[in-house]
Formats: C-alpha cells, sequence, structure tokens
C-alpha cells in the first residue's frame, strides 16, 4: 500500500516537475537569451554579439524597433529629420523590375574591421572585445570623421543641448553617437530593446546572440540559412545580418 | 608729517592684512545634503571621498566604458542614487542650482564640471520625459 502511494506520489512530482519547466522556459528563453556575466567581470573576446534580421518578417510601416530604440536612450528629436539623432532607422527597398518590396531595420552594423574606429583621431571611436562598437564620449571631439568613413550611415551627431537624458543612455551635444546593441542592457544579460519589441509585437524577425557560440540561436540559424551582410563587397565582416535580401 | 602719516598708513594696511574678514564678505561654506536612510558611511572615508572622489569615478568609468564592467560602487550613477533627493518643498535640484549635492562644492570650489552635459543628474527615478518617451529601467 505504501508502494503505491509513493509510486504514484513520483509520477505526480515528475509531471509536475515538466509541466514546470515547460512554463518557466519560454520566459527565461525571452529576456535571458544572453548569459549574464558578472558585474566585476570584464567582456572578452570569447563573445561576438550579433544581430540576425529576417527581413520576410520585418513589417512595412511598423517602427516598433524604432520606437524602442527612441525610448530606450531617451532620444528627442527637434523635428529637424535631416539633423535629429537615429540609432536605428526603417528602410524600404524596391526592386526596379519586379516592384518586389522589402523593409528593413538599419544600424550600426558592428564591423569587426570598423572604418569609424580606422579614421577616429582621439581613440573615441573603439571596439569593445566582444564586438560592440562604442564611441567613448569622454574622448570624442566631435570632428565627425567616423560619420564620414561609416558606409550604412548610422552615425549621428548631436547638435544641440541634450537635457533628461536617461541613466543609462548618457548622451550631449558635441559627440558622435550610435547603436550601442543596448550594451548596458546586454551586460546585465539582456537584449537589445529593439530585439526584445519585435519580439513582443510577435514578428520576431530580429535575432540577438553569440556568433562564436555554436550553440546559440544565431549561430544555428545562420548556419542553416545563411546571413548576408550589407555591403559585404567592403569586407567588413559585420556583426549584423539579413536574410531575405 | 609725511614720515608719520606714511608710518600710521603702514600700520593701517598691516591691520587690514591681519584681519582680512573684516569689512570683506566670506563666501558661505557649501551646505551638503546628507543622504537619508541610507548610513552615515560612504563607499569611502569621507575625507577620501573628498579628496579623490575624482579619481574614483574616473578609473569606473573607463572600466565601464571600454571593458562593461558595471559594479556600483564607484559609479557616478550611485553617487547621484544616494546624494540628490527632493529638498523640504519637493523641489529636486538640479545640476547648477546651489543645492545640488555635486554643484554645491564644486560651485564653492570654483571647479567647473562637465559630467552632467552627458550624465543624468538625477536618479532615474526622478526622470520625467515626455509621454511616448516614457520608459522605467
Amino acid at each position: 500500500m505504501s508502494d503505491q502511494i509513493n509510486d504514484s506520489r513520483r509520477s505526480f512530482l515528475s509531471k509536475a516537475a515538466v509541466a514546470g519547466s515547460i512554463t518557466i522556459a519560454p520566459g527565461v528563453f525571452l529576456h535571458q537569451t544572453a548569459q549574464a556575466k558578472p558585474d566585476d567581470q570584464a567582456v572578452s573576446n570569447k563573445t561576438r554579439w550579433g544581430m540576425l534580421i529576417d527581413t520576410d518578417k520585418c513589417a512595412k510601416g511598423c517602427t516598433g524597433c524604432v520606437d524602442a530604440c527612441n525610448s530606450e536612450h531617451g532620444l528627442t528629436g527637434n523635428n529637424r529629420p535631416e539633423s535629429d539623432t537615429q540609432y536605428i532607422r526603417k528602410v524600404s527597398l524596391v526592386e526596379k523590375q519586379t516592384k518586389h518590396e522589402i523593409s528593413l531595420p538599419m544600424m550600426c552594423q558592428h564591423c569587426e574591421t570598423a572604418p569609424c574606429v580606422d579614421v577616429c583621431p582621439t581613440g573615441a571611436s573603439f571596439k569593445r572585445e566582444d564586438g560592440i562598437a562604442l564611441v567613448d564620449k569622454h574622448i570624442c571631439i566631435g570632428c565627425r570623421y567616423c560619420m564620414m568613413a561609416c558606409p550604412y550611415k548610422a552615425r549621428s551627431f548631436v547638435h544641440e543641448d541634450v537635457e533628461n537624458q536617461t541613466l543609462s543612455a548618457p548622451r550631449g551635444k558635441g559627440t558622435v553617437e550610435a547603436c550601442t546593441m543596448c550594451v548596458h542592457r546586454v551586460d546585465k544579460g539582456g537584449i537589445p530593446a529593439c530585439v526584445e519589441a519585435c519580439t513582443n509585437d510577435d514578428h520576431n524577425a530580429m535575432v540577438f546572440g553569440d556568433l562564436n557560440d555554436e550553440n546559440s540561436e544565431i549561430s544555428k540559424q545562420l548556419k542553416k540559412h545563411g546571413g548576408k551582410q550589407i555591403r559585404a563587397d567592403l569586407q567588413l565582416n559585420t556583426g549584423v545580418r539579413y536574410q531575405g535580401i | 608729517m609725511i614720515k608719520r602719516f606714511l608710518h600710521i598708513s603702514l600700520i593701517l594696511s598691516g591691520l587690514i592684512l591681519l584681519f582680512p574678514s573684516q569689512g570683506m564678505a566670506e563666501t558661505p561654506f557649501p551646505t551638503i545634503h546628507e543622504p537619508e536612510g541610507k548610513g552615515v558611511e560612504c563607499v569611502e572615508d569621507e575625507d577620501e571621498m573628498r579628496r579623490n572622489h575624482m579619481k574614483y569615478i574616473l578609473h569606473q568609468r573607463d572600466k565601464t566604458m571600454h571593458e562593461g564592467i558595471r559594479t556600483e560602487t564607484y559609479s557616478l550613477a550611485k553617487c547621484i542614487a544616494c546624494h540628490v533627493e527632493p529638498n523640504d518643498q519637493g523641489e529636486l535640484p538640479r545640476h547648477g542650482d546651489k543645492e545640488h549635492f555635486c554643484s554645491a562644492c564644486h560651485e564653492y570650489a570654483a571647479v567647473q564640471i562637465d559630467c552632467f552635459q552627458c550624465h543624468a543628474d538625477r536618479p532615474q527615478k526622478f526622470i520625467k520625459r515626455d509621454k511616448d518617451m516614457g520608459d522605467e529601467q
């Protein structure tokens, strides 16, 4: 009798454990794709952060990623689209012959051999060990060579005084800035705001992960389906790859 | 007669030099807001922080920017989180105000700081932004 009870109890517990892992797993997967490193540990080149964008899934007219980015970094414009800061923008491409239209988000491609880093006279433009291209605004003199060098028009210059910056995204007049791949989130084990927004909108057009890790979702997808670089002829080995272009 | 006048004027000027506070307005010592409910100890001794806070922040700045080390102890954000609080009228001091923790001393010492041209001068919970830009960290 006691054996019977134990058996049923055991099977109940094992089923409960399975059910528990299923309900917990998707949440963990969505918000903790990247593995959190300890706060006091420096980033290393064992990791190379990258992004994969599936243009077939990217919805035309949707600006979810752009809005999330603006909100995350406190980017407020002055109604001057020519000079207002943008970290990410939506681009539409139409093939002349077939009229086939594709829509994609365009931002800093976090090149391995980044032209912005090459031309920077002060060392303000730099690559982190984990592949993220950044501007150290403490040493940026605002010369804008990097903006001219970037083939992707990814960088912006802050022309006017900035107020009400967010705590995690310091930005001010006289410096160049661009997509940081949400480095403040990534260091805490999170994913970039644009990727999160795209996933939350159920478009799932953006995948973020470690290109050096064979078992990461992004590496598996790239291995299976491939991912093109924009302006691959420049041989910059970009960290952001596209499918469907 | 002229010699005697010179003598007296020399003594007078000597007295003025000896007691400079007489007749001259002294710059009042800055009043510093003590953080409430967080204990009296800062991350280092008070004397150490007064002399060398800039070295701690500068070191942390480069570590965070280039190596992604995000420990909070010596971060500017941590300074702000403890030391910048609303005053008795419920108003939050901004950088440049004499009531702002950083500005109070820096104005007294006539040392210009550029931190807040880019960095938030208030804790995140007090930063109000446009409706569509609202996003708590």
